[in-house]
């Protein structure tokens, strides 16, 4: 018999607690930079980047590259959205860590292939990608962020995000159930 | 007012990439506190067996609405320089729809899948990876599509201006359907639990 105990990953806390934690976070963010939350933004960076040093001239005849060149004196990645997520993946990492919740696992449901699920999970990220484009930002800087500041935009985002994920939902039901 | 302190110059550039740090800090670790690390309870949201995204989500709304509307009235913050990402209604609805898509088939969304990436959910790698793949779609494509993405626009545009009705009075009407859709959120809970439980006796 094993002397090692295993550490079993402590339950989640309850949603209004962790929820008033984002919120405080995100109003801190407020007061501090007059600026909310966000995440894919930091990708859009990343991804300039990598097209930039594969085709640099293509780059700089794209609006959208060229976005978040800005006027090239600086590098894209030294940006404040780039330096929130890495924050991002600290402290989820810090949070995960502590309470035993760090396990190398796909989540997926039992009627769905390892294979099936990461196929999914690649497509279902590309519709994101391009959504959160389209809509110049994502739950975290639009619905949370926006929604917060009763922008306009973001409640209308928000509606049809719900909207969309419900309408989808029963098509891909076997993933999950 | 004195606030929002980088806006009154309190610190530059370069500190406020160490507050950028400091509060993804904080918001990974609330995420994941949540439970927003599991693609398995994020989805389960879009089947009604658990609201935990919509608990979380508009407990942290309403937090920081009330917060930013008291701090506002007292005359500490100034609101009119907290940024606002301008509306364009049409693409916004159509990239929420496909936002919506991609969430309940990828099982997370962009910030989500940063902290279940950092606690080692394969699922998450891939669809990060994915993200960027339709980021550099989107970019690709943009010369094609830019004239949609910049139709309908009604600039820096909030419900209270929108609408006319008081700051205050929005406030007060969000946290009241804040406060009854977790209230229906509980009991639905409970509905889904005992009909499992029904199911497989």
């Amino acid at each position: 018999m094993s002397l090692q105990v295993e550490k079993h990953p402590q339950p989640y806390w309850n949603p209004y607690v962790a929820g008033i934690g984002l919120g405080l976070v995100l109003l801190a963010s407020f007061v501090v930079m007059g600026r909310g939350l966000g995440a894919s933004g930091a990708f859009s960076s990343l991804v300039t980047v990598g097209v930039q040093a594969v085709a640099p001239i293509h780059v700089a005849h794209n609006e959208f590259y060229s976005e978040y060149i800005g006027d090239g004196t600086k590098s894209p990645l030294k940006d404040w959205l780039v330096f929130e997520v890495l924050g991002v993946f600290v402290g989820g990492f810090i949070s995960g860590s502590l309470a035993h919740r760090v396990t190398k696992v796909v989540e997926k449901g039992p009627n769905i292939s390892t294979r099936g699920r990461l196929l999914f999970a690649f497509a279902g990220g590309g519709l994101m990608g391009i959504g959160a484009k389209l809509a110049r930002g994502c739950t975290s800087g639009q619905a949370l962020t926006g929604g917060a500041l009763f922008n306009v935009g973001s409640w209308a985002f928000m509606m049809m995000v719900f909207g969309g994920a419900y309408a989808m939902a029963y098509f891909v039901r076997r993933q999950w159930q | 007012m004195i606030a929002p302190f980088f806006k009154y110059g309190l610190f530059g550039d370069d500190v406020s990439l160490v507050v950028a740090f400091i509060t993804g800090i904080g918001f990974g670790f609330f995420l994941e506190r949540g439970g927003f690390n599991s693609a398995k309870k994020l989805a389960a949201q879009f089947y009604f067996t658990d609201l935990t995204v919509f608990k979380v989500m508009f407990t942290a709304i309403i937090t920081a609405m009330v917060g930013l509307y008291y701090l506002s009235v007292i005359g500490f913050v100034d609101l009119s320089l907290v940024y606002l990402t301008p509306t364009f209604l049409l693409p916004q609805v159509v990239g929420g729809l496909l936002l919506g898509f991609g969430f309940v088939i990828g099982g997370y969304c962009p910030g989500t899948s940063c902290v279940a990436v950092a606690t080692g959910r394969i699922d998450a790698m891939v669809y990060l990876g994915g993200i960027m793949f339709g980021i550099l779609v989107f970019g690709e494509v943009f010369p094609l599509v830019s004239n949609f993405y910049l139709s309908t626009p009604m600039g820096q545009i909030t419900l209270p201006q929108l609408t006319g009705l008081p700051y205050g009075l929005l406030v007060f009407l969000v946290v009241l359907m804040a406060l009854g859709g977790f209230v229906g959120a509980e009991w639905v809970e409970k509905k889904m639990a005992s009909k499992k439980a029904g199911a497989s006796l």
